[in-house]
């Protein structure tokens, strides 16, 4: 199976302050992979390096390759806001324009130049169902998006990244802001979209991470210790960081 | 224990007190400008050239002059003070560059009205001959007020959440489309705050314009930009210091107050109206 | 990616990179002008000192510009009547302004400071010529009433209206500068049994100081520079008295009254130039001591 996103050697700083540590991994496509690790072990800087968000803070310095389709991204050449457009985000705040729920999602459409009423009605409908998000806004397209819940919100935000057609997506603690409730539907959604788009997804929750992704990495202070399908590294870690993190010893 | 809360009181009291003292001394100051001046203002006043010296008529060419000169001052000032600040805030790194631009902006806001007056005179009326002229005097008075502009739109800029630009950026969108269709919008009405504010501001001022786009006896409408003009705040100056009757115009200088007063403070109410709003109606 | 969509992100890559030199290009409009600004004050200006030495121009006793006898150039006397008329308005102002600061920020409640704040800037709003005429008009003869002087323009007169235009400034900067010091800091005074005022009085205002001084600065530096009202309160007599219920002349007065007289190129004309540059370097000093002041603020503050 060839790897959608491959990292060779990847390294990113802050300033002084080295947050990743010569990581090398392949990511599948069409598959979920989890990222998990204590807090502050990297995770996020290592999953927006996928999509050079990283290069919005200050003082960023990356080394090593990150590939997508056999591209490197941090080529000289390669276009970061295409790049983007393939390779979609969630936060881990759901973060919806104060604009209404329709335009949320036309937002990515309408800037690549989409703006005929009919393929934008067709474009929101489509993804709002694809975020199972639909039947619940249908008939308030126009409202303001600040007044869905939390998860609604975040079912917005995935229908909003979805409209731009991207091949990856990108979660970052998708869940940590939601109840219970609202984590189950996202979870059963992030199953269905990868039969469509790979996901990768961060978690500081490690039955998320059991629950949902097929392959799960272990990060800890920037490095990546442990690499396997989610049910060999849950059964059978073969690190003893990593198994003292699963079973709850740190983190 | 009583005498703590005694003194405290009496502390208390005295601050109150004088608060309301200089608040009361404006509202006098506001009531003098009406009882004295409100006799003079009717229609004709507002719509008439002055006549017979500026013993009689109105007011009219300095009312305009005025409108003139504040708006050529603000269509200079708004396109590039709102650059500015979108360049400060948006685009630019921390650096040597960032650090003059932001100090040129607070010593310019620091210079005195004068100077501006002074510096006017010498690069518009003389060195580039524009003369006395709405031309000159609009230039001078977007350089006053381009701090005041950047400032308010710098600070307005700031306070939409960043969560706004990383969600556009991640879904593809480029730095100006991010600012142009999810920053900008949520901007607009700081951004009018501070042009309303700035526009009062050029509206009120008198030395720069002494100096650079006044005559005090205009009393033909100004024909282009390379003309001079009255103007509200000259013409009280002068009405009040420099004619040759001054006891005698005394109520025309009191009407043409009340009229500047009502424009400018009309104008700050506005913006203070609008900033309060906005403030409350904020969503995010 | 096919050919065309490589153009036409090529092309778009173009317009952004454009917008992006032309906001650069916005934002150093400041510093040219600012440069411009310093540039045309000072080579004006210097070309004084080819005809009047230094020393007779920043001490000289007397200003007769326009005298067709001997022309003098000695600007003492503006300088001192931009001191006196200033001194007068700060020592009014500050305290006033401080009082009127702690009030709003710690005792009024919060419908008066609703009220209160937009009247605080309403005072600021008000032009100076407006501020001047009332000077010139009323408060001019309530002085006169109160102290039977003979000059009814004097640097009292002035100093007062100067202080009422101070006030705003002193009092929204001295507010932040209260409005700043960390609830830690006053629960803890409380906590010990400090009334409300002795909380203010010995932890609050010490903790706000830094911001009071740089609101002092300021307002400093905007006395240094106003023009219009002082203009038409002082009298513009440009003589030395050293009694404040007599006419002064600042030097702000000088520059608007003299420069439409002034003959292009004159000696006079690059004297004023050189008040004017004087003048600059006044505000700019006080500007950026107030700058460093806050900003040492914000370092030990918190």
């Amino acid at each position: 199976m060839p790897a959608k996103i491959e990292t060779r050697d990847l390294s990113v700083s802050f300033g002084d302050v080295q947050a990743i540590k010569n990581i090398s991994m392949k990511i599948l496509a069409n598959r979920v992979t989890s990222i998990i690790g204590p807090s502050g072990c990297g995770k996020s800087t290592f999953i927006k390096s996928f999509n050079r968000m990283n290069e919005l803070a200050l003082n960023t310095r990356t080394t090593g390759e990150v590939l997508l389709d056999g591209k490197n991204i941090y080529g000289n050449n390669y276009d970061v806001v295409t790049l983007r457009k393939k390779v979609g985000m969630i936060f881990q705040k759901p973060n919806p324009f104060p604009k209404s729920i329709y335009d949320n999602v036309a937002y990515g459409p309408r800037i690549y130049g989409t703006r005929k009423k009919e393929a934008l009605d067709r474009i929101i409908e489509e993804n709002l169902k694809k975020a199972a998000l639909w039947d619940e806004v249908s008939d308030r397209l126009h409202s303001s998006a600040i007044d869905l819940s939390g998860g609604q919100q975040q079912r917005l935000c995935i229908a909003r990244a979805l409209a731009v057609e991207p091949e990856v997506i990108l979660m970052d603690e998708p869940c940590s802001a939601l109840d219970p409730i609202a984590t189950a539907k996202i979870e059963s959604l992030i199953r269905t979209l990868s039969l469509e788009y790979t996901v990768v997804i961060v978690t500081h929750n490690m039955q998320q991470a059991a629950r949902v992704s097929d392959y799960t990495s272990f990060l800890y202070l920037g490095e990546l210790i442990e690499y396997e399908s989610t049910k060999d590294i849950f059964e059978n870690p073969k690190n003893e960081l990593t198994e003292k993190y699963l079973t709850g010893k740190f983190g | 224990m009583n005498t703590k809360l005694l003194k405290q009181r009496i502390y208390f009291q005295i601050f109150r007190i004088t608060t309301a003292s200089v608040i009361l001394f404006l509202f006098l100051m506001i009531w003098t400008f009406i009882s004295n001046g409100i006799g003079v203002i009717d229609w004709t006043f507002l719509t008439d050239i002055p006549r017979r010296g500026m013993t009689e008529g109105g007011i009219f060419p300095a009312i305009i002059g005025t409108i003139y000169l504040t708006l050529g001052a603000i269509a200079f000032a708004l396109p590039v003070g709102v650059a500015s600040a979108i360049y400060l805030v948006e685009y630019a790194h921390e650096g040597r560059l960032l650090r003059m631009i932001n100090s040129a902006i607070i010593n310019l806001a620091g210079v005195p009205s004068i100077v501006h007056g002074l510096f006017g005179f010498g690069l518009f009326v003389i060195f580039l001959n524009f003369g006395t002229s709405i031309l000159s005097g609009s230039l001078t008075l977007f350089l006053m007020i381009l701090p005041i502009v950047i400032s308010a739109s710098r600070e307005v800029l700031l306070s939409v959440p960043k969560s706004f630009r990383e969600g556009s950026l991640a879904l593809g969108a480029t730095k100006w489309q991010t600012i142009r269709h999810n920053v900008l919008p949520y901007a607009l009405p700081g951004v009018l705050t501070g042009t309303i504010l700035a526009v009062a501001r050029a509206a009120g001022e008198t030395a720069p314009i002494i100096l650079t786009a006044v005559f005090f006896f205009r009393p033909t409408l100004p024909k282009s930009m390379l003309d001079g003009t009255m103007a509200l705040a000259s013409h009280i100056y002068y009405m009040a210091t420099q004619h040759p009757n001054i006891a005698l115009v005394r109520p025309l200088t009191y009407g043409s107050i009340l009229v500047l007063l009502g424009i400018v403070l009309s104008l700050n109410l506005v913006a203070i109206v609008i900033r309060t709003r906005h403030r409350r109606r904020k969503n995010w | 990616m096919d050919e065309d969509t490589q153009k036409r992100r090529r092309i778009f890559n173009l317009k952004e990179s454009l917008i992006e030199k032309l906001l650069l290009a916005s934002a150093t409009t400041s510093i040219i002008v600012v440069i411009l600004i310093f540039f045309f004050l000072f080579s004006q200006g210097a070309l004084t000192f080819r005809e009047i030495s230094v020393l007779d121009f920043s001490f000289g006793r007397s200003w007769q510009p326009t005298s067709v006898i001997k022309p003098e150039f000695g600007t003492m006397p503006l300088v001192y009547g931009t001191m006196i008329v200033t001194l007068i308005a700060m020592a009014i102002s500050v305290p006033i302004g401080i009082m009127i600061a702690i009030y709003i920020a710690e005792v009024a409640n919060p419908t008066e400071k609703e009220i209160l704040k937009p009247i605080v800037e309403m005072l600021a709003g008000v032009p100076s010529v407006v501020y001047g005429f009332f000077a010139l008009v009323t408060l001019a003869t309530w002085i006169q009433q109160l102290t039977g002087t003979n000059s009814r323009l004097n640097a009292l007169n002035g100093g007062i209206i100067l202080a009422i235009m101070v006030i705003p400034t002193i009092v929204s900067l001295a507010e932040d500068a209260i409005t700043s010091v960390p609830r830690e800091y006053r629960e803890g005074s409380t906590a010990l049994g400090a009334s409300k005022w002795e909380t203010i009085r010995n932890v609050v205002l010490p903790s706000a100081a830094p911001g009071i001084l740089a609101a002092t600065l300021l307002g400093f530096g905007r006395a240094v520079g106003e023009t219009m009202a002082v203009l038409m309160a002082t009298g513009n007599a440009a003589i030395v008295n050293f009694d404040i219920l007599d006419s002064v002349r600042t030097m702000t007065a000088t520059i608007v009254i003299e420069t439409p007289e002034v003959a292009f190129g004159s000696l006079h004309y690059h004297a004023l130039f050189a008040v004017a540059g004087f003048l600059f370097v006044i505000t700019f000093v006080f500007n950026y001591l107030a700058g460093v002041v806050m900003r040492r603020f914000r370092r030990t503050g918190r």
